[in-house]
């Protein structure tokens, strides 16, 4: 019975199911909002927040804060932030269904805990900075970017995926 | 004659609730596809798991095709849709930072989320890593602002671009994808299974 369970909290959607449906949200978003999806806006939205409530006078003077500030809204009322407050939810309804919640850190058997999360870090720094100079992630840039054929989009989704093949071999131990 | 709010079909006090729901249904198939797992994201790079592919270019192509479907149709007015500006530089330099981010900590800030989501300790790290650089980035702002605001192309797409036909292109497009498909079943084949 146990192993069944293990095997079944593995068990993910056929790809192409999943990949219909996302495509049907991106259609409905556009159709209702006329904008794309989108995951790294909440957290820049959370950075400028925590920076301008830590350093207020810091964050006016920062010429790439400031554009996010303004005197009678917070920086967290926006779309995204909305959105990613959902995103959250809905990971949090699949996983329950499937049984995959628990606290873990997941990585290959053949490295430690220690160096996955150093590794973790480390794509997290580099996926932060590189959205911020691109205007957006895998969600905003690449996927909704190339829902209306913008010429942005697929030159990011290009530099995405052509720069993470051309590296993989040196990060292969983490893998595989 | 959509898109809704933008034309004051929906009113915009909506605008925030639409937004749970669509993240809600957004992180829902995000997460049952398989995507709070690195190591099954992480697959598309070593040939070993192809679901990032599949996933990726399929709600592309059902996207894309239905948006300009609906557009043909009159039940939207795709000239009035948000088109993701093209700085060039920008998008070239940043989309290559992020692919080494991507293969180094398996996530990307979407299905790093749905992982914070189901308790994934490395996914909470990543996140971390992520506000991190871009409070790296804020900082270095001065620095970085040439790549950033320069080879500003406008909000283009690929027919601005290259005056390709929209419907011609799509179709292409559709092809590359099932082609890609098909290849990717092969490689798998080939690779050596990593249990995860």
């Amino acid at each position: 019975m146990k192993i069944d369970k293990q095997t079944n909290s593995h068990t993910y959607w056929n790809p192409y199911f999943g990949g219909f449906i996302l495509g049907i949200i991106i259609i409905f978003t556009f159709y209702i909002t006329g904008r794309g999806l989108g995951a790294s806006g909440a957290m820049k939205s959370s950075v400028v927040t925590l920076v301008d409530t830590v350093a207020p006078s810091h964050a006016e003077h920062n010429a790439y804060y400031s554009t996010f500030i303004s005197e009678d809204d917070s920086p967290m009322n926006t779309w995204l932030v909305y959105e990613a407050l959902g995103v959250l939810i809905g990971a949090f309804i699949s996983g329950g269904l499937s049984g995959r919640i628990r606290w873990r850190v997941q990585h290959s058997p053949k490295i430690s805990s220690k160096r996955r999360l150093v590794f973790a870090l480390l794509g997290g720094v580099l996926f932060g900075l590189g959205a911020q100079i691109a205007r957006g992630c895998t969600s905003g840039a690449a996927l909704s970017g190339m829902a209306v054929l913008s010429t942005g989009g697929f030159v990011t989704m290009l530099a995405i995926f052509g720069t993470a093949y051309a590296t993989a071999y040196f990060f292969r131990k983490n893998w595989i | 004659m959509g898109p809704l709010i933008p034309n004051n079909l929906i009113p915009l006090e909506w605008n925030s609730i639409i937004a749970i729901l669509i993240g809600i249904v957004f992180g829902f198939v995000l997460e049952a596809s398989g995507f709070s797992s690195s190591r099954k994201l992480a697959g598309v790079f070593y040939g070993y798991d192809f679901a990032v592919l599949k996933v990726f270019f399929t709600a592309a192509v059902v996207s894309v095709i239905g948006l300009y479907y609906m557009d043909y149709l009159g039940y939207l007015d795709i000239t009035q849709l948000y088109v993701h500006p093209t700085y060039l530089w920008g998008a070239i330099i940043g989309g290559a930072i992020m692919g080494v981010g991507f293969v180094a900590g398996g996530f990307c800030p979407g299905t790093s989320l749905c992982a914070v989501a189901i308790g994934k300790l490395d996914a909470w790290v990543y996140v971390g890593g992520i506000l991190l650089g871009i409070f790296m980035f804020s900082e270095l702002f001065n620095f970085i602002e040439p790549i950033y605001d320069g080879y500003f192309l406008g909000n283009i797409t690929l027919m601005d671009t290259f005056s390709w036909n929209p419907y011609w292109f799509i179709f292409i497009f559709s092809i590359i994808a099932i082609v890609a498909f098909a290849f990717s079943d092969f490689v798998q084949k080939k690779i050596k299974k990593v249990f995860y």
